[in-house]
């Protein structure tokens, strides 16, 4: 990769998080860059979710600061994550599920008329548009979401963090409840938004999809952050040794790598 | 009075040539708000055919609607309460406080402490104003504990219910007040408190205009966007099934006269000779059923065209991802308390209207009816569903049934059996439908 003289998208430094006595963050400094894919790994309770949360704005850090392309910014709430383009596909999806596709794309975020009334077909013709090129596929605009397939629910909450021109994107397990079809297409998806240049956080226990999409790789060990790899320097039997054992790589030997198998 | 009996099942008789299947799909009607117009169709023939169609008068059905009007209006409240998963319970108490305070302001603060005079049209125009924003303001106050300070509603309400009830004796020494302004009382919607004939009908036939004309804008809107529309006869069925329904309600309205001796007194005053039949004065609407029809398509609106209302929802279908989508839910749910309290401001004044005083149990046990309609309209407690116009029907339907029951001779304990099986079996058949998946 050539080096970038720019600040980076977003860096997080000295994160810490802790609930009641246990802490889940613990001094975590990461950054991301624009076009970059960064791979977040680590077994359950690693801490990579609520990592992610804390930039997404749905939880504050007890310490530590984060930086937007080079400044320092306040994040208490989603609102003000979205205020600097921060967009975040959860992996409970957050959907809305007595209310249709549209309502919740924007939700938050209405399109309203100049009487202050929701503008419920100019929502439906975005969505629809941003659709078209998520999942052609998809044609429910005025049913509850609650009786849509796994895929289509996940296409909707992807729509709403494409359609509001994300810079930074957080993805928490976007493929864990898809079929192999949808899955290639959350996958060709990345790799388009990467050459739009939005930076993406990947959120991942499938370490064959995090090697496949990542530039770097960052492990995540009892909420604190192992190591943060590039992804060509590393093997992916490495990448594990790092998640089990909670090693930096220089650390992992082959010995263990042995006792894995 | 035949015309009448033969003109309200016209609706469903109507429908009946086509496959029920079919016409629900192309026009899109709310299948649960069909089946609750049927339901209330069934419930009133039944109780005509048990009477020899005696109940089916215009009478019946005018005092019917004035009895629920209470009721509906803190209904069509209490959905948002309950679809954002909270529970009002303290409604009841807040129709007293207000019901109290309306009177006080009016026999004795406005026109005594403020100088005002007994018979300033000022009087009850401002006492209106402080009574809704009372009510507003003790919503206001419940929601704040609830949304901000995180307190159950169920346990703040109850505190409600129990103090604010407190309050009323404390206003007025433990006595009644009577005597209200005579502008105020007609909102009570006595023959006199009701809007005349013409009046009657210019309302419906601007409601019929505004109905045919909503269909056209949502068409128009569609086809400006390319989506696909109801086919052209379903929409012109719906033109036509609401007009006719419009219609018929001023109709029924209008053949409704007023009652003979105030009648002869009129006549007599104005001096009108009084022709042999007697002087038939249509009454038309009665205020609060105007009341009511205005409420109604008011909250549809805020539920239904507006951001708030669209926030009520989302956070009653899940309320993390409310506000994971950065929405102010704290506010939000601070407000529908806020309205509600402010229906039950407009609630209290046609309470006290009706009754030209405000007794200390004024509003008593309403939280129970209101939220009974709400529930019976199709409100379910698990949050994220019901409909403002459901909880009104549900309203009409509860009352029906007292009201019929009372009429063949009923009394109010078996009364109070059959109302509490009712919503039992209405929320039961409604869970299995849901169940089936036959409901949305």
């Amino acid at each position: 990769m050539t080096v970038d003289e720019r600040p980076p998208l977003v860096e997080m430094r000295n994160i810490s998080v802790a609930f009641g006595g246990v802490h889940a963050v613990r001094d975590v400094s990461i950054d991301l860059r624009a076009g970059e894919v960064i791979g977040l790994v680590g077994g359950n309770g690693a801490g990579k979710s609520t990592l992610m949360r804390v930039l997404s704005g749905a939880h504050t850090a007890d310490t530590g600061e984060i930086l937007i392309d080079g400044e320092p910014r306040t994040i208490n709430n989603p609102r003000d994550a979205k205020a600097y383009n921060i967009e975040t596909i959860y992996q409970t999806l957050a959907l809305a599920d007595n209310v249709d596709a549209p309502a919740n794309v924007f939700l938050g975020r209405e399109i309203v008329t100049r009487w202050g009334t929701l503008d419920d077909g100019a929502m439906e013709a975005a969505t629809r548009k941003v659709m078209a090129r998520l999942n052609p596929n998809f044609t429910n605009f005025s049913m509850p979401v609650k009786s849509l397939s796994g895929g289509q629910r996940q296409a909707v909450a992807i729509a709403r963090a494409v359609h509001f021109n994300a810079r930074i994107l957080i993805m928490d397990e976007p493929t864990a409840a898809l079929g192999p079809a949808e899955t290639a297409q959350v996958r060709d998806l990345i790799r388009q938004l990467k050459t739009e240049g939005i930076g993406i956080f990947l959120i991942s226990h499938d370490i064959h999809d995090v090697f496949d999409l990542s530039d770097r790789i960052g492990v995540m060990y009892h909420g604190r952050v192992v190591g943060i790899v590039n992804k060509a320097e590393v093997t992916p039997d490495e990448v594990l040794g790092m998640i089990i054992l909670g090693k930096p790589r220089d650390e992992v030997t082959d010995k263990d790598l042995a006792k894995l198998h | 009075m035949t015309d009448i009996t033969s003109g309200t099942p016209d609706q469903p008789e109507g429908r009946r040539p086509f496959s029920l299947r079919g016409l629900i799909a192309a026009t899109e009607i709310d299948v649960r708000l069909f089946g609750m117009l049927l339901a209330l169709v069934a419930i009133l023939l039944g109780f005509g055919l048990v009477t020899g169609g005696k109940f089916l008068q215009p009478t019946t059905f005018i005092t019917l609607s004035v009895q629920t009007a209470v009721v509906a209006i803190m209904a069509t409240g209490m959905v948002l309460i309950i679809v954002s998963r909270n529970i009002d319970l303290s409604v009841g108490s807040i129709v007293g406080v207000v019901a109290m305070a309306y009177a006080l302001l009016m026999t004795d603060w406005l026109p005594h402490g403020l100088g005002l005079g007994a018979n300033n049209p000022l009087v009850w125009i401002i006492a209106l104003v402080i009574g809704l924003g009372l009510g507003a303001a003790i919503g206001g106050l419940e929601g704040f504990i609830i949304a901000y300070i995180g307190v159950p509603s169920f346990i703040v309400t109850l505190g409600g219910l129990l103090a604010l009830r407190g309050v009323v004796w404390i206003m007025s020494s433990g006595a009644a007040v009577a005597g209200l302004d005579p502008t105020f009382d007609l909102l009570g919607g006595s023959a006199q408190g009701s809007v005349g004939g013409d009046t009657t009908w210019a309302l419906a036939i601007v409601g019929c205009v505004a109905a045919v004309g909503l269909l056209v804008y949502n068409r128009r809107q569609r086809r400006r966007f390319g989506f696909p529309v109801r086919p052209r006869w379903a929409d012109v069925l719906l033109g036509v099934v609401s007009c006719v329904a419009v219609l018929g309600i001023a109709a029924i309205a209008n053949a409704n006269y007023w009652p003979k001796g105030l009648a002869n007194k009129y006549a007599q005053q104005h001096g009108i000779v009084v022709p042999p039949g007697g002087l038939q004065i249509s009454t038309g609407l009665p205020w609060p059923i105007i009341v009511v029809i205005g409420v109604t398509l008011l909250m549809t609106f805020v539920a239904t065209r507006r951001r708030f209302g669209r926030y009520v929802y989302a956070y009653g279908g899940n309320p993390d991802a409310a506000e994971l989508a950065g929405i102010n839910t704290r506010w939000t749910i601070m407000k529908t308390f806020m309205l509600m309290g402010l229906l039950c401001g407009l609630a209290a004044a046609v309470a006290v209207a009706r009754q030209d005083s405000a007794t200390l149990d004024v509003g008593q046990s309403d939280e129970l009816y209101v939220i009974a309609a709400a529930v019976v309209g199709g409100t379910s407690f698990s949050g994220g569903v019901g409909t403002i116009p459901g909880a009104v029907l549900g309203a009409i339907v509860m009352q029906s049934l007292a009201y019929g029951l009372a009429f063949v001779g009923v009394n109010t304990p078996t009364q109070n059996i059959v109302a509490g099986a009712v919503l039992i079996v209405a929320v039961g058949l409604d869970s299995y439908n849901r169940r089936r998946g036959g409901g949305r």
